[in-house]
């Protein structure tokens, strides 16, 4: 088992046509994820190393059954593929694009609840990783192994400095989640929480915060009422100064609100285990795993 | 993006917020001369960023010419906790017979647009919400709703205004509301907002936030920004298209990725030091990217050490050892270089920077073990 993504992951991406959305989708479809199309507006018939290519969501998903998107296209133009992917009936939409204006975030997050048929994941995200099974995203999926560990995280570089120490200890992941460094997440930490306690293959589970809004806090009391496996988190951002924004949208202390220290408090008061680097929390989930297999 | 007082004034006007006649200036003369225009009394305002203007002396009200030559001459140059005054708003002095507070914030949380609505207005509205939480009406808008005339009506009976300015405080909502939504603001705050003895209401202040995403749909907004206002160091690596905060310590830090730089800096600072900046180089730095992201952080003369900490993903090892080799090339630096590089392509990347052989870099297989090197060197060159 695993969450979100799996072989039965059948996968269209917005922009597959663009740099970077070609190489991702290539890079996933060589990892063995089924990348069955793309969509890119007036490229309808053309494809991409043999990925056929659609003019809408509708038709591709038509045609391919796909039950996943990928969204690589530009800041400007991210809302409103979200939306068509949403409409055209699609289950999980995975948004890797950065900078989307707040307010089209608002409005798509907003739809997407309330016609509640689909999951948003991102923006601003580096997607969803379920090793031995399927990559939707630009995680670098060489460093992870199929594992008990289940990690959801703000930040991809973060994920992969905690993961690769976990590899290191010998440990491997069942799904590694990307929510996303933006201030109104399709999915926050108690959705992908939720889903990782009740997948079967998970053990452990590893959070990674930082500073910004209070989906930590949140997660701190979800998890004491909802979670029996153990959690350990680590919250980026101690030094971080108020009221500047440290590279993610989200990434702000407000005055007094936000801070890495709350937040660590508030995980801690519940139970939950918080690492001060990266390598000690690490050192956190192997001893709670016990040796290594 | 925040706007000044005056720059948000001008934005309400244009969406039918009242607000009080005014006029903008740069000198001594252009107030008195606007003073003499509006007429007397009236008041002469700091433009600056930050709050506890008045405090400070930022504000002053003048009664006449010689008045409104003396304090703006006063407030011109004057530092306001840090900042410096170099904007004056001169607009005609208010009577105020009540004093409100009215906001629309993007709220995180809810994941929706809180409206905020007291009368408990012209001072610290955190203070009041920690004080007196109940003095402070609160209400979510749907956003694919918008604000309804209900919801102006439900707030302000809830919040407790006179009974006489029911309607005229909730159009007033209404129309912050219409800023908030056109503009694509992620704060719109009148603090206060004030009814006359007339029974006018009016914003008197205005703070105004942007969300910085949006500015390619509003050149008119795009160009309000002050690149003048901002940090010398962070105008230079905006412009290089870097993801850069100044900080005040010594040791400055590149990484790749939000997250993973602001780790690097609590780490930095857990081994004992003190780092100037927080430097994203992004995902996919190539070499020429990495070298334009030195010259960023040692224009800062405070830099001791630099801490090049990069987990590859899509930035290839390789291409950052190529950048920090092209960047010894062009600049020769003088002060040490630790380099803690993994993920894609990191043996290639160590090897180049072995086969370099560059003066005082040195290769950490460790993120904590780079940053207790760095702090190390740091202080040795302190």
């Amino acid at each position: 088992m695993s969450i979100l993504v799996d072989t039965n992951t059948r996968l269209c991406v917005s922009g597959i046509t663009g740099r970077e959305g070609t190489f991702h989708s290539l890079r996933n479809r060589d990892y063995g994820t089924q990348v069955v199309g793309g969509v890119t507006p007036g490229k309808g018939g053309q494809d991409v190393e043999g990925i056929p290519v659609f003019n809408t969501f509708h038709e591709a998903v038509a045609r391919t059954d796909a039950n996943t998107a990928m969204i690589f296209v530009p800041p400007r133009f991210a809302a409103d593929s979200i939306l068509e992917a949403e409409d055209a009936g699609v289950s999980l939409i995975i948004a890797i694009t950065e900078g989307i204006p707040a307010h089209d975030e608002l409005r798509a997050y907003s739809v997407i609840k309330k016609n509640g048929r689909a999951r948003l994941i991102g923006p601003n995200c580096p997607g969803i990783l379920s090793p031995g099974k399927a990559n939707v995203g630009i995680i670098p999926a060489a460093f992870f192994k199929q594992g008990n560990v289940g990690v959801v995280s703000r930040s991809g570089t973060l994920t992969y400095q905690i993961g690769n120490v976990l590899a290191q200890s010998g440990f491997g992941n069942s799904t590694i989640v990307g929510i996303g460094g933006d201030p109104v997440p399709g999915s926050d930490f108690i959705d992908i929480i939720g889903m990782l306690q009740d997948d079967p293959e998970t053990e452990l589970i590893v959070m990674c915060g930082e500073i910004g809004g209070d989906n930590e806090e949140r997660a701190a009391d979800f998890i004491a009422d909802n979670v029996t496996k153990p959690v350990v988190a680590y919250i980026a951002g101690f030094t971080a100064p108020p009221g500047k924004t440290m590279g993610h949208a989200g990434a702000i202390v407000s005055g007094t609100r936000g801070t890495a220290k709350a937040k660590a408090e508030a995980l801690e008061s519940k139970g939950v285990r918080v690492g001060r680097t990266p390598t000690e929390v690490a050192e956190i989930a192997v001893s709670l795993l016990g040796a290594a297999a | 993006m925040d706007l000044l007082e005056y720059q948000g004034k001008q934005v309400f006007a244009r969406h039918g917020v009242p607000v009080p006649s005014g006029r903008h200036a740069q000198t001594v003369d252009e107030a008195a001369s606007a003073a003499d225009d509006i007429g007397y009394p009236c008041v002469i305002k700091a433009q600056v960023q930050i709050g506890g203007r008045g405090k400070a002396g930022g504000i002053k009200v003048a009664n006449d010419h010689d008045e409104a030559r003396d304090h703006a001459g006063a407030i011109l140059g004057m530092d306001i906790r840090g900042l410096t005054v170099h904007e004056l708003w001169v607009e005609a002095a208010s009577e105020i017979a009540s004093e409100y507070y009215a906001s629309v914030v993007f709220d995180r949380s809810a994941k929706a647009p809180l409206v905020m609505l007291s009368t408990k207005g012209g001072m610290d509205i955190e203070e009041v919400a920690d004080t007196d939480p109940d003095a402070i009406a609160r209400l979510h808008v749907d956003p694919l709703l918008g604000f309804q005339e209900f919801h102006g009506r439900r707030l302000a009976f809830e919040a407790g205004v006179d009974a006489d300015v029911v309607r005229p405080v909730g159009a007033m909502l209404a129309r912050l509301y219409d800023v908030f939504v056109t503009e694509e603001a992620t704060l719109v705050e009148v603090n206060p907002l004030i009814v006359t003895p007339e029974r006018d209401v009016k914003a008197l202040d205005a703070k105004v936030t942007l969300d910085d995403n949006s500015l390619f749909r509003h050149p008119d907004n795009a160009e309000l920004r002050d690149p003048s206002a901002e940090d010398p160091q962070e105008r230079m690596a905006k412009e290089r298209g870097l993801t850069f905060v100044k900080l005040d310590g010594n040791i400055g830090i590149l990484g790749n990725g939000a997250g993973l730089v602001m780790s690097t800096l609590d780490v930095v600072a857990l081994a004992g030091g003190s780092p100037a900046n927080f430097l994203d180089a992004g995902g996919g730095s190539k070499a020429d990217a990495i070298t334009s992201a030195v010259e960023v952080i040692l224009s800062n003369p405070s830099v001791k050490a630099v801490l090049f900490n990069i987990f590859g993903g899509i930035t290839r090892g390789d291409e950052v050892a190529r950048g920090l080799i092209e960047a010894f090339k062009k600049i020769n630096p003088t002060v040490p270089f630790v380099v803690r590089l993994d993920g894609t392509n990191d043996v290639e990347g160590r090897q180049l920077l072995a086969e370099a052989n560059l003066p005082n870099v040195f290769t950490e297989s460790t993120m904590d073990g780079a940053a207790q090197k760095v702090v190390e060197l740091a202080a040795a060159s302190a």
